[in-house]
């Protein structure tokens, strides 16, 4: 049966954008009034970028562009053309977790965590730049991110013990993990493992399926 | 979710590329440079351009420069590159200070100073989604024909909530607009009119291309900022001052008020008093009471606009304090 698409605007063409996802090439099409938000979401299948206001009022949505800290609900995908995105899914690597994640998670810097992959990726951006942040450096750098639950004062501590391993000290959390397991070892990491190509393969055909046109690559520049 | 409308999306390499374009799309046509005034309000429907021309692949734009004419900072620069700016921190630290004041680390990453100078104006009656704004029937700024915050009002009293604004204005800034004509450079204040739907004087064909900082030459200045939180909020009342000294006295000030109008509004009854005299207690005292006096915020931000109008004397009198012991 066909699928009911009355409501579709006219012009549904995609465009076909290179950029990099989490260190992976990828040609990701979409329509060009899509914010990175979506596209990460509804495009690439990677749904650890949580959607909050989507006004740039909470900071939950986050992402690293080129390194930067940007909230990806105010970002164009096609302003993403040729650079470097990086989502709360590219920080563990095949030795687990990023020692930012276990922090949060050994002190329970998560409770609801909604707002924990932006303020992840905040952190990380930080600690690139400043391996040893004092907590009014930490406080400013995460002050566009919102927590409803913690208090702040878990995350605080969760970078500083994350700052401390990165820096190769051997620091112990100074509580005990309030989770009761090892996340390390649970196997639960956000969102879809591997790479996102397939994702794409996917959904190029099935922009023509729908009627779409077929997407046309997109360049920087004015037609 | 809350989407952007569609649009037609432009990424020019060159001014005379984004003034092509402006020109062929006509008044559907907006500029973006860092999307993070825009794109909110297009998500709530209060601008739905037909056609959005990028400026972030116009490397002219991006470009920040200090030099034995002052600063000269490209309109698309980013908010953090200017506080992350040796030259900038050390010429003008209050500005540097106003630039960190704006909303989030996040946002300043994104937002620009050019988007900073050209700040839609804010209302709480006009800053919401559509269907809010639908159910109180809309009001004049888009969409409708009353002022909700006044409704005797014949003009709409949305307020100029920039941070960088009054200091950019007491450091005797100017502002370069290029358009298919050519190119003007005006003092920033003429930028600004009093009336929250036609805030700017820039035509709509004109682009902001730059923002060009005399150097210092024996003023300093310093920025003081009334909000609820200590990040994310646009200034309730901001004051922008700056002084040039002879001797122990005052011989020039510029005193700038933010969040009290549609327009940055100088206290020039305060400068008047100052002239002349040292800065020191009594002094300060008399033109904080000045200033206070063209201080007329309207009750369409946060805080009650009665508090907002006293505190007007009490920041006044914190900026020209920070001068003069800095100073």
């Amino acid at each position: 049966m066909a699928r009911r698409r009355e409501k579709l605007p006219p012009d549904r063409s995609k465009a076909l954008v290179a950029m990099t996802v989490n260190g992976e090439r990828v040609e990701a099409p979409f329509e060009p009034h899509k914010t990175m938000l979506e596209v990460l979401r509804e495009d690439l299948a990677l749904t650890g970028t949580k959607h909050g206001c989507e006004l740039g009022e909470c900071g939950t949505c986050a992402v690293l562009l080129d390194g930067k800290p940007v909230l990806s609900c105010l970002v164009l995908g096609l302003e993403c053309e040729g650079r470097s995105v990086e989502t709360v899914e590219g920080m563990a690597g095949p030795e687990g977790l990023h020692p930012l994640q276990k922090a949060f998670a050994d002190l329970g810097a998560a409770q609801c965590g909604y707002c924990t992959p932006g303020f992840l990726l905040t952190a990380k951006a930080l600690l690139e730049e400043n391996p040893r942040p004092t907590l009014p450096e930490i406080r400013q750098a995460l002050a566009g991110n919102l927590c409803r639950c913690t208090g702040y004062v878990k995350i605080f501590e969760a970078v500083e013990l994350a700052a401390a391993w990165l820096r190769g000290e051997a620091a112990e959390p100074r509580k005990e993990s309030l989770y009761g397991y090892d996340f390390d070892e649970s196997g639960l990491l956000p969102s879809h493992p591997g790479p996102v190509g397939a994702v794409l393969a996917a959904a190029r055909e099935a922009a023509v399926d729908e009627g779409g046109d077929k997407p046309r690559p997109y360049r920087a520049k004015a037609r | 979710m809350m989407r952007l409308p569609r649009f037609r999306y432009f990424a020019p390499t060159s001014v005379k590329e984004a003034l092509r374009i402006r020109a062929g799309e006509g008044e559907s046509a907006a500029f973006v440079a860092g999307g993070t005034d825009l794109y909110p309000n297009m998500k709530r429907r209060q601008q739905t351009p037909k056609t959005v021309i990028g400026l972030s692949r116009i490397p002219s734009l991006a470009r920040l420069r200090a030099g034995a004419d002052g600063l000269r900072i490209g309109s698309a620069v980013p908010l953090s590159e200017i506080e992350n700016h040796r030259k900038a921190r050390r010429l003008f630290p209050a500005l540097v200070h106003a630039v960190s004041e704006i909303s989030t680390p996040p946002l300043r990453n994104m937002g620009t100073l050019g988007g900073n100078v050209l700040l839609d104006t804010r209302c709480n009656y006009y800053d919401q989604n559509y269907e809010w704004r639908q159910a109180i029937d809309f009001c004049m700024k888009k969409d409708g024909t009353v002022c909700w915050v006044a409704p005797g009002s014949p003009k709409c009293l949305a307020v100029q909530s920039a941070d960088s604004v009054p200091i950019l204005i007491a450091l005797r800034a100017r502002a370069v607009l290029a358009s298919p004509g050519g190119e003007r450079e005006i003092p920033l204040e003429e930028l600004y009119a009093n009336d929250g739907i036609r805030y700017l004087t820039k035509r709509p064909d004109e682009l902001l291309t730059e923002i060009r900082i005399p150097p210092p030459d024996g003023w300093t200045a310093s920025y003081r900022k009334l909000r609820r939180r200590g990040a994310f909020d646009f200034p309730v009342l901001a004051v922008g001052a700056a002084v040039r000294r002879e001797g122990d006295r005052v011989a020039e000030s510029r005193i700038l008020l933010g969040a009290v109008a549609s327009a940055p509004v100088r206290a020039s009854r305060a400068e008047a008093v100052l002239a002349g005299r040292p800065l020191d207690g009594a002094s300060i005292r008399e033109a904080s009471e000045a200033a206070a006096v063209v201080s007329r915020p309207m009750d369409n931000t946060d805080f009650s606009f009665l508090w907002r109008k006293e505190m007007t004397g009490q920041w006044v009198g914190m900026a020209l304090g920070d001068l003069s012991r800095g100073g």
